[in-house]
């Protein structure tokens, strides 16, 4: 019977890890390109929840339905938001880039606090409730779903850097920039088109979660913390450590929970998070950066 | 063809380049030596839009390109091949030569330009598929210029593609500078390597502490007193 237990948790864990992997995307990315570490990342997933929220609530279009328009809606604001706000600090020290999203997410979470109330928020679709059986196990219905869509678009998402051109010109601007500027790649359009499809990323993510998860503004700091560790995990700006990582900690979370008592499940997740950086600080597919 | 005039500029607050006037002219081949810190770096830094001077002009073909950003610079055919060569490490060799290849001169020219660079370096083609950040060093410093050939550029900027390379790759690649020069690209080249490059280019420049002291012909200015005293040690 333990065994069965143990194998649904990995299976939930699967399940989470993938949705977890798509955020951590989002933030590996625009760090491997840009070098900058987005603290307003949660905060844009949140914003993509609400938009999710909101279509459904005034118009009764699901979640996933709205994906386009959540997506493109985020694409423009995480481009907004590189072009007018980073790019002017990009030569900047450090730090005053970490400051500088971390004043936009406290921004956009204040925005919300101010625009729709701190009151926790869900949306109901009927006909996504309850589990499928697979097999011994269950799966939950949204979650299976957030997941095959996470998956999709982390596959759509890895094709298109590896075979498109303008794939082809992200990654080179993320391996060195000086080369990119003088191969004639136009840096700065490369930085505002990929903070734009990392924001679409964790916007698509807020999206597929909000069948299950409750919207409020503070949200994004759940999320934001786990993509944290899971970028740090998998190697800051790796791909495949996005991936791998996302569904590492989901899986840590879910057996967690169901091995310990209470909200010790996060105890797993930073207790591989210490880990990491103590033993392996580069992460598991990542590299050194100056 | 390429007109610097009174180029001052620096990092931060520190002044490199104290007023900088050199010319190259089509199809030319010429240097500029200087020791380390005289800010030959800096100088190319400057053209190819890197880094915005202080005060002076760049121009190209009579037209200000000083305010021009990099990428906007390497449409116009001038390309810079950078200190440290700057390739894309995770990428195989033909992924970065045809990253070399997105101007419209580049793009129109991409099958002969590669065969160009193939029979200049036939090591490259052989490594076609290989990562870059997997070659050795003389390999990725062909490379380097290989992918600036693949712009088609009308002038060549090198910084210092001796560095670092056994004597025998350095011949190498001195040679294939100079056949890159026959065919008609002109070529800026910024060289430690004194002699080298002054028997090599047909004009030099010497630069020191930020200024042009000595220019003239090629091996004119290799028998110039002052500078054997200063870097040949004669």
């Amino acid at each position: 019977m333990r065994g069965t237990y143990l194998l649904q948790a990995v299976v939930n864990g699967i399940l989470l890890g993938g949705v977890y992997a798509l955020v951590a995307l989002g933030l590996t990315l625009i760090f491997g390109v840009m070098r900058i570490v987005n603290f307003a990342h949660g905060a844009l997933m949140m914003i993509g929840m609400y938009i999710a929220y909101w279509i459904f609530t005034l118009w009764g279009i699901n979640p996933y339905l709205s994906l386009p328009l959540t997506m493109g809606v985020l694409f423009l604001l995480g481009a907004a938001i590189q072009r007018f706000l980073i790019d002017p600090i990009l030569d900047a020290p450090q730090h005053n880039q970490l400051l500088l999203t971390l004043g936009v997410m406290l921004f956009l979470e204040n925005l919300a606090l101010f625009l729709w109330s701190p009151d926790f928020r869900t949306l109901r679709l009927p006909w996504l409730e309850g589990a499928v059986r697979a097999g011994f196990f269950l799966v939950n219905k949204p979650r299976l779903l957030a997941f095959l869509f996470a998956l999709l678009s982390t596959l759509a998402l890895y094709l298109f850097l590896k075979h498109t051109e303008t794939g082809k010109t992200i990654r080179a601007t993320a391996q060195d920039q000086v080369g990119a500027a003088l191969v004639g790649i136009d840096v700065r359009k490369v930085n505002a088109l990929t903070f734009g499809i990392g924001s679409a990323c964790v916007g698509m993510a807020g999206a597929l979660v909000t069948p299950y998860f409750y919207t409020a503004p503070q949200v994004g700091h759940v999320f934001l913390l786990i993509a944290f560790v899971v970028v740090v995990l998998g190697g800051l700006g790796s791909f495949t450590g996005a991936l791998v990582g996302g569904l590492i900690v989901g899986v840590g979370e879910s057996i967690g929970a169901l091995l310990l008592p209470g909200s010790f499940k996060e105890l797993v997740i930073y207790a591989i998070f210490v880990l990491v950086l103590l033993y392996r600080p580069t992460g598991l597919f990542g590299e050194r950066y100056e | 063809m390429l007109r610097v005039q009174g180029i001052q500029a620096g990092y931060g607050k520190i002044p490199v380049l104290r007023g900088i006037d050199l010319e190259v002219e089509e199809g030319e081949l010429v240097t500029l030596v200087g020791g380390n810190g005289a800010g030959k770096t800096t100088t190319l830094r400057v053209i190819s839009g890197l880094l915005r001077p202080w005060s002076g002009t760049v121009s190209l073909d009579g037209v200000r390109i000083d305010r021009l950003p990099p990428h906007e610079i390497v449409s116009l055919g001038l390309v810079h091949v950078p200190e440290g060569r700057r390739l894309f490490p995770r990428m195989s060799v033909m992924e970065n030569l045809e990253l070399g290849a997105r101007t419209v001169e580049g793009r129109k020219r991409k099958t002969e330009n590669l065969r160009r660079v193939f029979s200049l370096f036939p090591i490259l083609e052989e490594r076609k598929g290989q990562l870059a950040g997997t070659l050795s060093g003389g390999e990725q410093q062909m490379l380097a210029i290989a992918r600036g050939l693949m712009a088609a550029p009308r002038i060549l900027m090198l910084d210092e593609p001796s560095q670092g390379l056994a004597p025998l790759l350095v011949r190498r690649i001195f040679e294939a500078i100079q056949e890159i020069n026959r065919e008609g690209t002109a070529i800026l080249l910024v060289e430690q390597n004194v002699q080298h490059a002054l028997r090599l280019a047909q004009r030099g420049y010497v630069l020191e502490n930020g200024r042009i002291v000595l220019q003239g012909k090629g091996l004119e200015l290799l028998e110039h007193a002052h500078l054997k005293r200063a870097y040949l040690g004669r």
